[in-house]
This record gives structure tokens, sequence and C-alpha cells, in this order.
């Protein structure tokens, strides 16, 4: 099953866990986690379902292509890291 | 008199209280995340705090205990299959209707309304499918900012919006349907042909009086305004001393004939004037202007006061302004001299008392 790991920063605000979660986008892997964690959606994602705007994923250490959709693959072995960018810092 | 205020910085909340040893500095609540708004519910203390975080987005907080200890809320959001997000809170006002009534006003221009305390949000529709919001803009924002929500106290279902940019919005029937409406506004960064036009002009902030809430006063991008007919037409002050350019500007709840602002120099130019931070006040319905400075830097200070950055309290007495330097500063006497409360302070996005 893929890993989903947040930023530890995140922590401050919300008591996040990280998370071994069926699907095979990020999409699905994200919205596995946001099922059982909903507060956690606002966080990561805007209004629209895109990826906030100073917010990164990485899969397996790749940073994702579609920040809209979240259409990137992952497989069963993948880890998906969910970051800030020091862009909105 | 109120002895309380909510200083909302760019580093956490903040409260100033006023003890027998005078003014002390409580706080923060959120340090280190930007807390851009707040609203005291003055019939049960409620305190509601908009928060934006760098990262995380708009997030909004509520206090039951005076603004001690904060619970996270819902967050007003437009739907999934809207073109837009929600990108900032920035402004609150209570709605008297409900026990619990909340508005919202938010960057990109949507306007979201509570019944329950801030459980969940409500879009108002009848003002985000106005034909007119698509030729809305933003005005020191990427998007259309919706910062001024003033309710009528003599009637809640009135209520007067400002946003920069798409100018004064009303309506009269609790909010089910708009009106854009100013006349006498003018805009001298619109082509000549749409520089009175009601939806373009830049209104920095509006500001009812409670004891005549016809009599409304705007600081706006090309200077300061009076409205004696609620906002229907506009008066401008040309003698604002020592400049008519600002954001922030208080109406005094007692009386309809004062008001203040803190002056900067120009839009393109926005610095105190002269390295010297002053007040403005008018006690006879804009026409004079009086610059106040006793107790205020007058050398080598540039801060600007932004819009939300300026508060009077209920009698009309006391005073308080922050800065984008973290200067604060308190009136005991309606402006006439100030105590320097704070001068290191995180940048200033809005004062409250309560």
């Amino acid at each position: 099953m893929p890993r989903v790991e947040f930023t530890a920063h995140l922590r401050r605000h919300l008591d996040v866990k990280d998370a071994d979660v069926s699907g095979d986008t990020v999409r699905a892997a994200l919205d596995a986690v946001f099922a059982v964690q909903p507060k956690l959606r606002g966080y990561v994602l805007d209004d629209t379902g895109a990826l906030r705007h100073h917010m990164v994923v990485f899969i397996d250490g790749d940073q994702i292509v579609d920040r809209v959709g979240l259409t990137d693959p992952v497989i069963a072995s993948s880890t998906v890291h969910v970051l800030q960018a020091l862009s909105g810092g | 008199m109120s002895d309380q205020i909510l200083l909302a910085t760019r580093k956490g909340l903040f409260r100033l209280v006023r003890g027998g040893g005078g003014w002390r500095i409580d706080g923060p609540s959120f340090l280190g995340t930007p807390t851009m708004v707040t609203e005291v519910d003055q019939r049960d203390g409620t305190v509601y705090a908009g928060l934006g975080h760098g990262h995380f987005g708009p997030k909004m907080h509520r206090s039951r205990d005076g603004g001690v200890t904060f619970e996270e809320v819902a967050t007003p959001a437009l739907a999934d299959g809207e073109d837009a997000s929600v990108k900032g809170l920035w402004s609150l006002a209570t709605d008297p209707r409900h026990e619990a009534g909340v508005w919202c006003g938010t960057t990109p221009g949507a306007l979201f309304h509570s019944k329950n305390g801030g459980e969940s949000w409500e879009l108002v529709r009848s003002l985000w499918d106005h034909p007119t919001r698509k030729d809305w803009f933003g005005g020191g924002t990427d998007h259309p900012a919706l910062h001024s929500i003033e309710v009528d106290p003599r009637d809640p279902n009135h209520v007067m919006l400002g946003v920069s940019c798409a100018g004064v919005w009303e309506t009269r029937d609790g909010g089910d349907s708009w009106s854009s409406i100013g006349t006498g506004l003018f805009a001298d960064y619109m082509p000549p042909e749409q520089a009175k036009e009601p939806v373009v002009q830049d209104p920095h902030l509006i500001r009812i009086c409670d004891a005549d809430p016809d009599v409304v006063w705007m600081q706006h991008h090309n200077g300061v305004f009076r409205s004696v007919d609620a906002g229907h037409s506009w008066s401008l002050c040309e003698s604002v001393d020592p400049s008519v350019f600002g954001f922030a500007i208080a109406s005094d709840p007692t009386n309809r004939e004062v008001a203040w602002t803190v002056p900067g120099v120009s839009d393109d130019m926005r610095v105190a004037v002269d390295g010297a931070i002053c007040v403005s006040r008018t006690e006879d319905g804009g026409r004079s202007w009086t610059a106040l400075r006793n107790g205020l830097p007058q050398e080598h200070a540039y801060d600007i006061t932004y819009r939300h950055a300026l508060d009077v309290s209920a009698d009309g007495q006391r005073l308080c302004f922050g800065t984008i330097a973290g200067n604060v500063w308190i009136s005991e006497d309606r402006g006439g001299s100030w105590l320097t409360i704070g001068q290191t302070l995180p940048m200033v996005h809005s004062v409250e008392f309560f």
C-alpha cells in the first residue's frame, strides 16, 4: 500500500497521522487519508481540490507534475511526501 | 469604556488590556501565524479570528472566553466546481438577525454567511453570481478583496459592503439581492470614460456612523469621502491634513461629524508624510481636518497603517492604531495625545476594541 507522510509542521495545527492507504493516484491516496482525517483536506488542498499554492507533493522523491488534477500515479511501494514549499514562508 | 483591544498581526493575535497600571500586552495566540481580522459579537463576547497561514491557507477560529483560547471552526470555502478558491479572510461582521449570525468577506470577493457561529458557512450566491463580478479586479491584492461589511444598526437586513475593486454594494433584503451604489466617487487610476463608474471604485475602507447610520465615511484610493444618504452619493473631503491618501478610517460612533484617518503620501509613495506619523481628525463633517501628532514620532518614521488597523471605542473617546512596522499607539482623548504601546510588535493587520 502507498504510504502518505505529512510535514511535521502540520502537527502544530492538527493531529495529523501518516497513513498506509490504497489508491493508484495521488488524488486517490490523499482522498483515502482525508476520509479518516477530514480537517486535513483544507490544509493541503484549496477549495477547487487543487494542491495549495505553497504546498508540494513528492512521490518517491520526485515532485508531482499535475498539481490540479493530482493524477500522478502511485504504486504499492510508493511513499508520498506532503510538504510545505519554501515559497510560502 | 472599552478596556480591551484585539490586535491581529503578521505573527499572531495579541490582546491589549487596560488595568490598574495602564495598558499591557497579553498573548499572543497563534504565535507565528498571520492573523488577518477579528470580530467580537458584542451580544455574548464570542470572538472570531480569521487566520491566513502562509502554506495551509485561510482558517477560521472562535473563542468563547474573550480571545484567551480558540478552537478551529469551519472556514468559508467555495464549492467544488467553482473556478476560484478562497485566498484570504478579509472582513467579519455580526449579523444580529441570528443568535450566532456572522458575515465574512474574502478574497476573491466572495461573501459568506453563517447562522451558527462559524460551524458552517454559506456562499451568498446573489452577490457571487452578479453579472458584474467578471469585471471586478484586485486592488493591492491579486483578487478582489471584500474588506468592509457594515450592518445598519436600525435594520440588519440593510448591509453595505466595500470591495477593492468593485466599489460599494448594498442589500436591503438581508442579502437576497445587491445593488452597486456610489455616485460622486472617482477613480484616477481608470481611463476617463470609466472613472466615475461605481463598480470600478476602490474604497479602501467604509465605516458607518452608529449614531446616524445614513452617515458613511470612506477612505478611498483617491481621497476621503462622506455620504449622508447611506452610501448612495458621496462628497469629497478636500482639505484632509496633511494628505488625502490612506487606508484606514474610523467613524465616531456617537457623533456624525467626527472621523479620523491615518494619512500617507500617495498611492505611489506609501509612507508617512514627511517622515512623521499623524492621525487626521475632522469635527465638522469633513470640511476641515487637523493633524494630531502629540506623542507620535515626528522624524524618520515611514509607517503605513493598514485599512483595518485603526479603531475607535464605542464611546468615541479612545482610539488605537498599529502599523506595518509594529508600532502601536492608543489615545484616550479622541486623538489629542498618544501613548506608545509597542514598538517591536509584528506588522499589524487589524485593531478592534471590545
